[in-house]
């Protein structure tokens, strides 16, 4: 066990409001976390610093084996770089079929010329068959994503987060709008993608966290404010004060 | 893989083979086959209007599959006309100078026939010097060459600029404008070099050609372009329908979530932009010697907004709706325009139509904005009685994005 990604010492301000302040996490590889906070503690600032699409005022992002800095990089470098997102409100390609959204997420050459020149090939195929068996979306494959229910646009991103086959899984409230037992689906399935790779999974749900069973990191107002298990930063009284509302 | 494309894409064949039916139909009725139903004045209008088409479907790409509304492509085109006007005029003026100064006794330095040619072709702007830029217009193969590159590398470097500043929108669109009035100011210019705003005139008379009747070279463009058309319909099709015609649609409805996919999304706009502005380009050089003439105006910002129109009457994201649109607009705009249309006398008033024409068009654009979406294209969606899907709002968050009422029902 490694650590894949090192942020330290990170704050963001937006218009003088300080969003992200002095935070400091390293994430393992493989390694599952559940990131937990009240509203606005910052969650989702972090994934987007992370992902290039925030740049932070000071503090250091990086990532992989080499220790790049992830802070120079455009969020397409990045992404290439291995880290895969998804975000808190699903975000597909309504557009188009489910197939074709699963197809442009697969890991693949990622230039125009590539793209333009390749053949679809028999294994394209089968992993998108297996993805879409993953994500019970075989049946709908060829539909429109556009006209899935918000569950299942929420299943497309994972399918297409797993077709990334990234390094790093950022997942932003992945379970929102799902059923209990498709919840326990998405556990699963989080759990056995975090065997090979760093899993990054920020919930309000906290059955949900407890399914995960893995090391909790709580923010609040931009910071880490505890972590370890579960059971361990429950008992944490500042946890508690900042759950519960002073 | 030429099956399954096609396969893949039946409305190619479709097209392809309307294309060639009415092909074939011109030909016959045209002067040249001797039937004689289709004047060559009118033949050459329609080998323009397939041009149109060609540059028409170019806009669709850039802008309703890659959501750049580009309102400069129609420079592009200008410049295509320009660099194989340069050859025509220098080539023509050529055969011109050799033949008068055959009658000397003494035969003709280089010199003299360059400083004749020269005179002959910039008289109009007293002058008798070549410009730099005319360096290539005594070579064909260099002309057409330029008519490719020339908007080629502009579309390059100005799309560079452009998208790596991620600038987007309608501030895009006025950037692209713009450049466009940048371009015909600088056309108009003498010091240019280009004959400012006399242009550049008599393209239809084609070296080499002069033995034939204007009515059989019509014809021979007619058919060049509407191989131009089919060749272009056919590279358009193949660019938008694999999984390149999917980043790119990706790029149109929400280009910041493509980014965390891991594509640089600046690349496949270049690449969009370019490639149409250089498709743009061949079709205006098939376009202006049917005209005959080209100048300065025909670059102007405005001409660059119509084809926007063409296309969103057509129905952008189609690529024949961009075909039936640019074909149907600019065939009703020479008639309204050309004093066919006939008047319509309301007692206190006579529409003329040649006033009234643009009013119409703006009024009809905005109504199929409003009420018919997905254009005359979205007519062939209707026929296959496909019912749209059960869904809410657009189809991406980005201004270029598809709006709900343009979507394709799965
Ligand atoms: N682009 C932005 N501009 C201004 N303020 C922002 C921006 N992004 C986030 N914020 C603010 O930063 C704070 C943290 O937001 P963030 O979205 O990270 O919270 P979160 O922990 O994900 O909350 P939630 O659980 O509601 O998703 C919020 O107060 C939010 O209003
Ligand atoms: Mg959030």
């Amino acid at each position: 066990m490694s650590t894949l990604l090192e942020v330290s010492g990170v704050s963001v301000t937006f218009d003088g409001f300080r969003a992200i302040n002095n935070l400091s996490i390293q994430i393992a590889e493989p390694e599952l976390r559940a990131v937990i906070g009240p509203n606005g503690a910052g969650k989702t600032t972090f994934m987007d610093i992370v992902t290039g699409k925030t740049k932070p005022d000071e503090g250091r992002v990086v990532f992989g084996d080499r220790g790049d800095s992830l802070l120079g990089m455009s969020e397409s470098q990045i992404a290439q770089a291995g880290i895969g997102r998804k975000f808190q409100k699903p975000t597909v390609f309504e557009a188009q079929t489910v197939r074709e959204n699963i197809a442009m997420a697969l890991k693949n050459k990622r230039g125009p010329f590539d793209v333009l020149l390749r053949r679809k090939t028999e294994n394209r195929e089968d992993r998108i068959r297996a993805i879409s068996d993953e994500i019970g979306l075989t049946d709908a494959l060829d539909q429109q994503s556009g006209s899935l229910s918000h569950g299942q646009k929420q299943w497309l991103e994972i399918g297409m987060l797993l077709a990334q086959d990234p390094r790093l899984l950022l997942v932003d409230e992945p379970a929102a709008g799902m059923t209990p037992a498709e919840r326990e689906h998405t556990t699963d399935l989080l759990v056995r993608a975090a065997k090979t790779r760093a899993v990054v999974v920020v919930e309000h749900d906290m059955e949900f966290v407890r399914r995960l069973n893995c090391k909790v990191t709580v923010l609040h107002e931009g910071s880490v404010l505890a972590e370890g298990s579960l059971d361990h930063v429950t008992k944490n009284k500042d946890v508690v004060d900042v759950y519960l509302g002073r | 893989m030429k099956n399954t494309f096609i396969a893949r894409n039946p409305s190619v064949l479709w097209f392809l083979a309307g294309l060639a039916i009415f092909t074939i139909l011109v030909t016959i009725m045209s002067e040249a086959t001797g039937f004689g139903l289709i004047s060559t004045s009118f033949l050459k209008t329609l080998g323009k209007t397939l041009c149109l088409c060609l540059v028409a479907i170019a806009m669709d790409v850039v802008w309703g599959y890659c959501g750049i509304l580009s309102l400069g492509h129609f420079a592009f085109f200008g410049i295509g006309g320009y660099a194989i006007g340069m050859w025509l005029m220098y080539a023509r003026t050529e055969g011109i100078v050799l033949t008068s100064l055959k009658a000397n006794a003494l035969p003709p330095t280089a010199t003299e026939i360059t400083d004749a040619i020269g005179g002959q072709i910039f008289g109009v702007v007293g002058s008798s010097d070549f410009p730099m830029i005319w360096a290539f217009s005594h070579s064909l193969p260099l002309q057409l060459l330029a008519v490719i590159l020339v908007p080629g590398v502009l579309a390059l470097v100005f799309g560079w600029l452009a998208f790596r500043s991620r600038v987007t929108g309608v501030y895009l669109s006025i950037l692209t404008q713009a450049m466009t009035l940048a371009l015909s100011l600088y056309f108009f210019q003498n010091d240019t070099g280009l004959r400012g705003n006399n242009g550049l005139s008599g393209l239809q008379n084609i070296p080499g050609l002069e033995d034939q009747s204007q009515a059989v070279v019509s014809l021979w463009f007619f058919w060049a372009s509407a191989i131009a058309l089919a060749l272009g319909y056919v590279l358009f099709a193949y660019v938008v329908s694999g999984k390149f015609g999917s980043v790119i649609r990706a790029i149109r409805d929400n280009e910041a979530r493509v980014r965390f996919l891991g594509y640089h999304v600046e690349h496949y706009k270049l690449f969009v932009f370019t490639l149409t502005a250089m498709i743009a380009g061949v079709a205006g050089a098939l376009y202006y010697p049917q005209a005959g003439i080209i100048n300065p105006a025909e670059i102007a910002p405005i001409a660059s907004i119509y084809l926007a129109v063409w296309v969103a009457i057509g129905g952008r994201g189609r690529l024949y709706g961009a075909v039936i649109g640019a074909a149907l607009v600019s065939l009703l705009s020479s008639w309204f325009t050309g004093g066919s249309a006939p008047n319509i006398n309301l007692g206190f008033y006579v529409i003329k139509w040649t006033d009234w024409w643009l009013v119409l068009l703006g009024l009809s654009f905005v109504l199929v904005t409003l009420f018919f979406p997905k254009g005359i294209g979205g007519i062939f969606d209707a026929l296959a009685k496909k019912t749209p899907p059960n869904r809410e709002g657009d189809f991406g968050p980005d201004k270029g994005a598809w709006r709900n009422e343009e979507g394709e029902p799965s």
